[in-house]
């Protein structure tokens, strides 16, 4: 009965109430979008780097290097030459070395050559279908299965670089041999094949390149040159078709170039001792993903911790707004509460009532945040789905952040209401009565 | 029934009031007058247990109030006590009949929906059942608030100068009101006024 009054009373002044949900939704909604995003995004991204202690790449950019091979969203920093990388990856540190040849793209969804490594290490293999093993078979990612619906023995046409309206290789289609199981990682957004097919994809090219070379001055065009990364365009096509010319149809590996290989070490001393000795004795990089992801961390959380401030400053604010709302109404109900008393109502009952009406603001600015956080992040959701292949899940509840934020709400409910809580309880009904 | 035994109250050290002793037995009927600053609504406060008294007793069937605590004196005065103002209060969320009803949630915990809406219709509001009591006029918000005062058939009820902001017609009616249910409900009825239009309805008088 006590809350029934309460929650009448809030609504009996929809603008005070109004004005302190919306303030209650807006600092709620702030803080769930961030709990769920850097919950969420750390935990994309450090899944990501499981099983990769580092990268060994083309000279540039280290982040640069971890966000275009690890997770796929930037450009590559170039190509690097695979018997030297072999080397490398044949040394007494290394527990697995999985190759990637980026080349080129199907709607958007890159075409990586790689080895089936790529698949047990990082993924959890195939779900439907076998394991790409002879050139221009390729397996696809759950996600690029569900959302092209591309069944296995499906065939289609690559397109040049990054950009889903590059060129079109329409000399060789990919035969889709599998689908890789789902993982929740970038891989189910890939499109998988042995590296031999990359070279060979770009090769045939390669050879009309160097017989027109004006005609296409730049490939198809959708790297900047400094990006030089695909294996054909620019200055690698001459010693590509070069050495090529030589053998016609075989693809032998002298020469050839591949764009990253990520490594798991079998000592960790190789990632203390590798970068430098990379860095010396060759012209690549090695970039170690969770310094690289730390670095990037710890730029996001500036702007997530100013964000933060601002939630909590609003936050603030609700609660001022909750207790002036309270504390001003409470002249013009002390008669109400001291005809509740002579009604029977015990001090407690008073205390309560007032506790409850701010709880009851509060609760349902909690609810209300929470649910729009929630609709934010699926909106945030859509957009780095299309942009970045990310996708987060607005209904994951982070039990133990949210809890502390709903005992934080709470605790902001409780001390608005205290002052004019306590005022009610001391209220002297007498003399409220006989001055009236 | 109600009687008091040489009650005595202060407000600080410059005003004592002295009062003499109050009788009334159920379904009798006390008009208690005098002017301002002689202490009637501080004498209606005491009897009501609004108040305690510094020295005296006062007894509401078998209980001393004077001497209960806090919170059992909320319930007792919730239970036993009906108290209607001189300007009737409301909860202001609340229509008229949950106002009603309220009180007997607070005094009882149960919700006596039907006896309230009864004892209202028998107080001719009827129609007004659902209205918040800001929408009714002051005779009705009277009437409300003795609809309120009753509902817990109390054994004392009280009346702090029920009448000097009505009318003519409305002042005798509420009269009327108040003394025909006292008498239905055998509760014995005390009121503080200085309204002339009630001493001459009212045999049983004490003046301060």
């Amino acid at each position: 009965m006590i809350a029934r009054i309460a929650w009448k009373n809030i609504w009996f002044k929809p603008l005070n109430t109004a004005l302190s949900i919306i303030l209650l939704t807006a600092s709620v909604a702030i803080i769930t979008l961030l709990i769920l995003l850097e919950e969420q995004f750390e935990k994309q991204f450090d899944s990501n780097i499981d099983n990769i202690d580092l990268v060994l790449g083309a000279q540039g950019s280290p982040l640069q290097l971890i966000l275009s091979s690890v997770y796929q969203v930037d450009a590559p920093t170039g190509n690097i030459d695979y018997t030297e990388a072999k080397t490398w990856m044949k040394h007494r540190f290394v527990q697995t070395a999985v190759p990637l040849a980026f080349g080129d793209n199907y709607r958007g969804f890159r075409i990586v050559g790689t080895t089936p490594d790529y698949l047990t290490v990082y993924g959890k293999g195939v779900k439907e279908g076998k394991v790409f093993a002879e050139n221009f078979q390729v397996v696809i990612g759950s996600a690029i299965a569900q959302k092209m619906n591309i069944k296995v023995g499906d065939k289609f046409f690559g397109s040049h670089g990054d950009a889903a309206e590059g060129e079109l290789h329409e000399d060789h289609a990919y035969i889709v041999t599998g689908i890789a199981a789902p993982t929740g990682k970038v891989i189910d957004n890939l499109i998988l094949c042995n590296v031999p097919s990359v070279w060979a994809m770009h090769d045939e090219e390669g050879h009309e390149h160097t017989e027109g070379e004006e005609r296409h001055p730049d490939g198809a065009g959708d790297y900047s040159h400094d990006n030089e990364s695909t294996l054909t365009d620019g200055h690698d096509h001459d010693a590509v078709a070069e050495n090529e010319h030589h053998h016609e149809e075989e693809i032998s590996e002298e020469g050839k170039e591949i764009t990253a290989v990520l490594i798991k070490f079998r000592s960790k001393m190789g990632i203390v001792m590798w970068p430098r000795l990379i860095a010396q004795n060759t012209k690549m990089q090695a970039a170690s993903p969770a310094i690289e992801i730390n670095r990037l961390f710890s730029l996001f959380g500036i702007g997530l911790q100013a964000l933060q401030y601002l939630a909590y400053g609003i936050m603030f604010i609700s609660g001022i707004s909750i207790f002036i709302a309270l504390y001003n109404t409470l002249k013009e109900r002390k008669y109400e509460f001291a005809l509740l008393r002579v009604n029977g109502a015990s001090r407690l009952q008073l205390l309560w009532l007032v506790l409850i009406e701010s709880l009851l603001l509060c609760i349902t600015g909690f609810i209300f945040g929470t649910i729009v956080g929630r609709v934010g992040l699926s909106l945030i959701s859509g957009q780095s789905e299309s942009e970045f292949k990310m996708s987060f899940n607005p209904f994951e509840f982070v039990w133990q952040k949210e809890g502390y934020l709903f005992g934080l709400t709470i605790f902001v409910g409780i001390l608005a209401a205290v002052l004019p809580a306590v005022k009610a309880y001391r209220l002297n009904i007498s003399k409220t009565l006989a001055n009236a | 029934m109600i009687y008091t035994k040489n009650i005595r109250f202060a407000y600080g050290k410059s005003t004592s009031f002295s009062f003499p002793d109050v009788a009334a037995s159920s379904g009798q009927s006390l008009l208690i007058t005098g002017g301002s600053g002689k202490g009637k609504t501080t004498l209606l406060h005491l009897l009501g247990g609004l108040l305690r008294p510094q020295s005296g007793e006062v007894f509401i069937e078998d209980t001393n109030i004077a001497t209960l605590s806090e919170k059992k004196l909320d319930r007792f005065r919730g239970q036993h006590i009906g108290l209607v103002l001189q300007q009737a209060y409301f909860v202001a969320s609340l229509n008229v009949l949950e106002n009603v009803v309220l009180a007997s949630w607070l005094a009882t915990g149960k919700q006596a929906a039907a006896k309230a809406g009864q004892l209202l219709e028998q107080l001719d509001l009827k129609d007004h059942l659902h209205k918040l009591p800001s929408q009714l006029s002051i005779g009705q918000q009277q009437r409300v608030s003795i609809a309120r005062a009753l509902i817990n058939e109390p054994k004392l009820l009280l009346a702090d100068e029920p009448t000097s902001s009505l009318d003519d017609e409305n002042a005798y009616r509420v009269a009327d009101m108040l003394t025909h249910l006292a008498k239905q409900y055998g509760t014995a009825l005390v009121i503080v006024t200085h309204d002339q239009r009630l001493k001459d309805r009212f045999p049983n008088q004490i003046s301060l």
